[in-house]
């Protein structure tokens, strides 16, 4: 068994898909857990990729200091605060891209702290 | 235009981030009650302009974006000095400096903006904050220098409102100052003319870019009764306009650099400059009001000429 999941691993990394792997883990059987780091004046990763009706789980982290997690389109709005993990929890019933952004003004490249959900069948 | 040369305001055309209103009282500022409720305004306000400048975001570094950074306030204060009629007062509205982390670069910012624009030939000067300005230290280091975040004033009839939608970093106007411009409103006759001067939008423009303020609807709940509402403000850096109902908002451009229409672009990134064709992007808007013929023409005007 151990040998298996090691091969998966070796696999995945060989992929190219690493990094995905190591942040998205499932939660209850049915819904996707994400992990997204919020840094000036970034989003890691910066596009997530769904299905649409998958319930989704995002746990927020914060490197450097407070930041905002805003998806209006799915009404999500989090406060991201350092050495927490905020868990934000919604399923996306729509496919397409959708942007967002930090709402907590950061510094000199807030502006530019955004990143997309995209929603597929 | 009034008394003002056209050429004049042209050459604030040429620059960008500049507003001329006049007539304020009078439609498009709002709806107006009809030529009857004009005519009896005409007896008792005058017209006037003011100048709106926005935006300049003093201590930004970008060459890419603006080579002029340095420049550019000057030259847009040199411009507004060079009007052969000045205008009332002029309004900054917000993002007056750009944001650092290190408050005394933010006070040296403050400082040295604050002593450019002392060199205007008109003393009645306007500030607004932006969040460059205010959020990160919620609005300390700007009270120091340029007053008070929300306040009002009268000119001519016209009843201006300074909203700060900023100091806090969740963008939002909160209780308190809600109730204070609550307050205020009470005591204004309902076909008041009334200026509201922000930074970011009371509307949802385009909440995906944070282009919003958070309670903005108890805002425009609390000016929906009144006649002529018309609001001025800055943020997105580039000219807008919309109506919530009867209340026009209109945004002024940037004096840095221009940001993309809201959503064109998967990021809210500057544009760069375009060294051969400088200031695309910017261009000014004209709103002149002929009261007396209850005429009124908005001219969009562009930044290079001819």
């Amino acid at each position: 068994m151990n040998r298996t999941i090691a091969l998966l691993f070796m696999l995945t990394a060989a992929s190219g898909a690493v990094t995905l792997a190591a942040s998205v883990r499932t939660g209850s059987p049915s819904e996707k857990v994400i992990r997204v780091t919020a840094k000036k004046f970034e989003f890691s990763p910066g596009e997530i990729t769904v299905k649409k009706g998958e319930p989704l789980v995002l746990e927020l982290t914060s490197a450097d200091r407070e930041h905002g997690f805003y998806l209006p389109d799915f009404g999500v709005e989090a406060k991201i605060k350092p050495g927490a993990v905020t868990r934000v929890s919604f399923t996306p019933g729509k496919i397409g891209k959708f942007n967002f952004a930090c709402d907590v003004f950061c510094g000199s490249g807030h502006e530019e702290m955004s990143g997309a959900l995209v929603v597929t069948e | 235009m009034n008394d003002i040369d056209r050429r004049d305001f042209m050459k604030l055309a040429g620059l960008g981030g500049v507003v001329f209103a006049s007539g304020l009282g009078f439609s498009p500022f709002g709806t107006n009650g009809g030529p009857k409720a004009l005519k009896a305004r005409m007896i008792s306000q005058e017209d006037f302009y003011f100048v709106q400048l926005s935006d300049t975001h003093w201590g930004f570094d970008g060459p890419k974006v603006n080579p002029d950074a340095q420049g550019t306030l000057k030259k847009a204060v040199a411009l507004v000095n060079s009007l052969n009629e000045q205008p009332d007062f002029v309004v900054f509205t917000g993002d007056l400096t750009h944001t650092t982390d290190d408050p005394k670069v933010r006070r040296d910012r403050m400082a040295e903006f604050q002593e450019i624009v002392s060199t205007l030939k008109v003393k009645a000067v306007r500030f607004i904050a932006g969040e460059h300005d205010a959020a990160l230290d919620r609005g300390e280091a700007y009270r120091r220098f340029f007053g008070e975040l929300h306040y009002t004033f009268d000119h001519k009839g016209a009843h201006f409102i300074v909203l700060d939608n900023v100091s806090d970093p969740d963008a939002v106007i909160g209780a308190a100052q809600l109730k204070w411009l609550q307050a205020d409103l009470k005591q204004l006759k309902r076909d008041t003319p009334i200026v509201v001067l922000t930074h970011r939008p009371l509307f949802d423009l385009y909440p995906q870019w944070d282009w919003a303020t958070r309670d903005a609807a108890a805002v425009i709940d609390a000016l929906m009764p009144y006649q002529n509402v018309t609001v001025f403000y800055g943020h997105i850096h580039q000219e807008h306009h919309h109506m919530t109902g009867h209340i026009a908002h209109h945004a002024a451009k940037s004096l840095i650099f221009p940001l993309p229409a809201p959503g064109s672009t998967p990021k809210r990134a500057p544009m760069l400059w375009d060294p051969a064709a400088p200031y695309k992007g910017l261009g000014v808007r004209d709103v002149e009001a002929e009261v007396r013929k209850s005429k009124y023409e908005i001219t969009e005007l562009p930044v290079t000429k001819g």
